[in-house]
């Protein structure tokens, strides 16, 4: 009887205390990021109104529920700076996960045929850049992509320019920046999933008649795409929000939504604003991502 | 038609005191490997394969005829599945070549060899489903869509997987995989189907059900197979010709019956199936009719084996399997070769009954009984004295 009860109270905290961490680390914030979308700006400290007063009692509670709007949103929708923000960093994020993809791919495929002994030491190799400050390795990239940089250097020494290329501040920047960046986080996924493949359905597919470039797309391809898709999902989020980098090594031109929802909150001091900016980026990044899992899941379905 | 081995066995008994004729010749009438004018569809020719220091395949000459069901038999290890690989062409050979209907397949790469295999892991792409599995080798050689469809069917039919077409591999049980792999490697009707133990993931009752299924297939269509198992009693249930295997070497290759009753070597004799093996001397003989002495019977045995040419004072070793060797309270008058002991330990499989007798020496010999009836009058007890005793056409006399 004790027991039984013990137990269920131990299941109670072991199912809770996850729950508990989400509640107070994400769902708190996330109300009051919410909250502070649908205030206004004012000049004073805090920087919105209304401010809830839980001591105010049902009269204040009542007035400072009423006097939330969605202003805010309203402004969002209204103003093409907005707009175009997000869609090019939609944008950029979209071509930056397509680059990285291009790229680890072949890194990762490399890596899972290699010898097991040597895997380990390679895995290590892709991790070893995350022992190095992020801000610090942007800031080697400057030196490396600036007009007197290492890469122009070493281009004019090849002969192969004769004018020091501007990289820097522009586009391509951004895109060298987040493809390095971002790579380990899509060669991990794509690793995993190409290092679990059993080699012998590639022998299986060569013994039926493939050639080994048939039988990579027909075998090994679709068999890692929950690889590709956690790969392209664990970078295109965040780089859709990301900051420092366009920030670092864009130019002016450089227009994404984070950058933009920074000036807002430092610049202009507009929390409310911002805060609606980032409620608004995490419906583009969540909705795709619900239609995605609800077609894997009606996919997967076994049928009978 | 086919026998199994039990039947095969009990055959054996049925005939094995008077009868001389050879016992290779219970199957059906298909002997192509001794006709010196059949052309054999495989030759395999002084086919070597080394990794590193190791030699898996050891100069290894062998021809597989055509419609053959050839099994190549052996403990791991004994380089069987190499040689599957190498004629698959994921392997190539270190020396040596490997001619299938009269081509060299020297460098040519597996998706181009007119062969099929069917993975031990029966390696199903898990990805399609039943009939995309079997499509999978047809798509290949680009075959019109209807051609496609029609040889999908007849797979399907063959393998008895119509109602499971449109499921994914993960939705079938084992036995039922099995079948999906059977029918995608045969899709592109090979020349020659290689099986690399095939029936190994499956329980004993499925697998022995399966093996039947196997010839009958393997009958109706005509493919030659070519089947690799560590599993003797399958090799014996299923194949034409059995090769041992062993070091990378072939040991003997012979029908199931020559395999068993006139096994080459001891390593033979001890690997397949169960049989008591008696050091002794010879001591002479005539008309094929041999006299040897050994510590473990009283008397000299007296072994028939007109194969042998033996010398006085040879060491031999007498080798007679347990179900040729009739256990008795009284000894038995007149016979030939009789060994006293005590019953050390009996162990009952229903069909069979095996005796271990152990000898006043210390060693312990086997004997089994068929259980013919389901009563005994008086069963034969543990400690009991017993005597041991078997014809002279029941044993085979091994040197090597």
């Amino acid at each position: 009887m004790g027991g039984a009860l013990r137990a269920r109270a131990g299941r109670l905290v072991v199912i809770g205390l996850p729950y508990l961490w989400l509640a107070i680390f994400f769902l708190l914030p996330f109300a009051i990021v919410l909250k502070l979308s649908m205030s206004d700006p004012v000049t004073a400290q805090p920087p919105y109104a209304p401010v809830l007063d839980w001591r105010g009692g049902p009269g204040h509670w009542r007035n400072f529920l009423l006097s939330l709007d969605f202003e805010n949103f309203e402004t969002l929708w209204g103003d093409d700076l907005y707009w175009s923000a997000a869609v090019s960093s939609v944008r950029i994020a979209l071509v930056s996960t397509l680059l990285l993809l291009l790229v680890g791919y072949p890194i990762a495929h490399g890596m899972a045929r290699a010898a097991p002994s040597v895997r380990p030491i390679l895995v290590a190799m892709v991790i070893l850049p995350f022992w190095t400050s992020f801000l610090i390795r942007v800031y080697a990239w400057i030196g490396i992509l600036k007009p007197e940089g290492l890469l122009n250097q070493v281009l004019l020494w090849l002969g192969l320019i004769s004018e020091p290329l501007s990289i820097l501040n522009t586009q391509t920047a951004v895109y060298i920046g987040i493809v390095y960046a971002y790579l380990p986080f899509m060669i991990l996924p794509l690793y995993s999933a190409l290092e679990r493949q059993d080699p012998t359905l590639l022998e299986a597919a060569q013994d039926l008649g493939a050639r080994p470039s048939k039988a990579f797309w027909t075998i090994t391809v679709p068999l890692s795409m929950p690889g590709v898709i956690a790969g392209a999902l664990l970078c295109f989020i965040p780089i859709v929000g990301e900051f420092v980098i366009p920030d670092l090594l864009g130019g002016s031109d450089t227009l994404m939504i984070g950058r933009t929802l920074w000036s807002e909150f430092f610049s202009n001091r507009d929390w409310p604003l911002a805060s609606a900016v980032a409620i608004a980026m995490l419906l583009i990044i969540v909705i795709p991502i619900v239609v995605y899992r609800e077609i894997e899941a009606q996919r997967w379905e076994p049928r009978q | 038609m086919s026998l199994t081995l039990r039947e095969v066995r009990t055959e054996l008994n049925a005939r094995a005191q008077p009868a001389r004729s050879p016992i290779g010749a219970v199957r059906r009438s298909f002997a192509p490997w001794a006709d010196p004018s059949a052309v054999p569809l495989i030759r395999l020719e002084n086919l070597t394969k080394r990794f590193g220091a190791t030699i898996a395949v050891n100069d290894l000459t062998l021809d597989i005829f055509e419609r053959e069901f050839f099994c190549l038999l052996g403990p791991s290890g004994c380089g069987k599945s190499t040689l599957m690989r190498l004629l698959a062409g994921f392997e190539q050979p270190t020396a040596g070549r490997v001619i299938l209907a009269g081509a060299d397949l020297a460098g040519v790469p597996p998706y181009r060899r007119p062969v099929n295999m069917m993975f031990q892991s029966y390696a199903l792409f898990p990805h399609m489903n039943v009939v995309k599995n079997i499509a999978y080798g047809l798509k290949q050689e680009a075959l019109p869509r209807a051609e496609i469809e029609s040889r999908v069917q007849e797979m399907l039919e063959l393998a008895q997987l119509e109602p499971l077409a449109t499921r994914r591999p993960d939705q079938l049980s084992g036995g039922q995989r099995q079948r999906v792999a059977l029918a995608r490697s045969l899709a592109k009707r090979p020349k020659v189907l290689l099986l690399d133990e095939p029936l190994a993931a499956l329980d004993k009752k499925l697998r022995e059900e399966t093996q039947f299924e196997l010839m009958d297939i393997q009958q109706r269509l005509g493919t030659t197979f070519l089947m690799v198992t560590h599993d003797q009693d399958e090799a014996m249930t299923v194949a034409d010709r059995i090769a041992v295997m062993d070091g990378g070497r072939l040991v003997q290759v012979a029908t199931p019956g020559e395999i068993y009753e006139q096994p080459k070597t001891r390593f033979i004799a001890e690997f397949v199936g169960d049989i008591n093996i008696l050091e002794g001397r010879v001591m002479g003989g005539e008309g094929g009719l041999w006299r040897i002495e050994t510590p473990m019977a009283e008397a000299p045995l007296a072994i028939r084996d007109s194969d042998k040419a033996l010398d006085t004072g040879q060491a031999v070793a007498v080798a007679v399997r347990p179900e040729k060797i009739t256990v008795c309270r009284a000894k038995p008058a007149g016979a030939s070769n009789v060994i006293e002991g005590e019953v050390w330990d009996i162990g009952y499989l229903g069909d069979w009954t095996v005796y271990r007798v152990r000898l006043d020496g210390g060693a312990i010999l086997r004997a089994s009984v068929a259980n013919a009836s389901r009563f005994v009058e008086r069963p034969i007890d543990w400690e009991e004295r017993v005597y041991l005793a078997f014809a002279p056409e029941a044993a085979i006399i091994l040197t090597r």
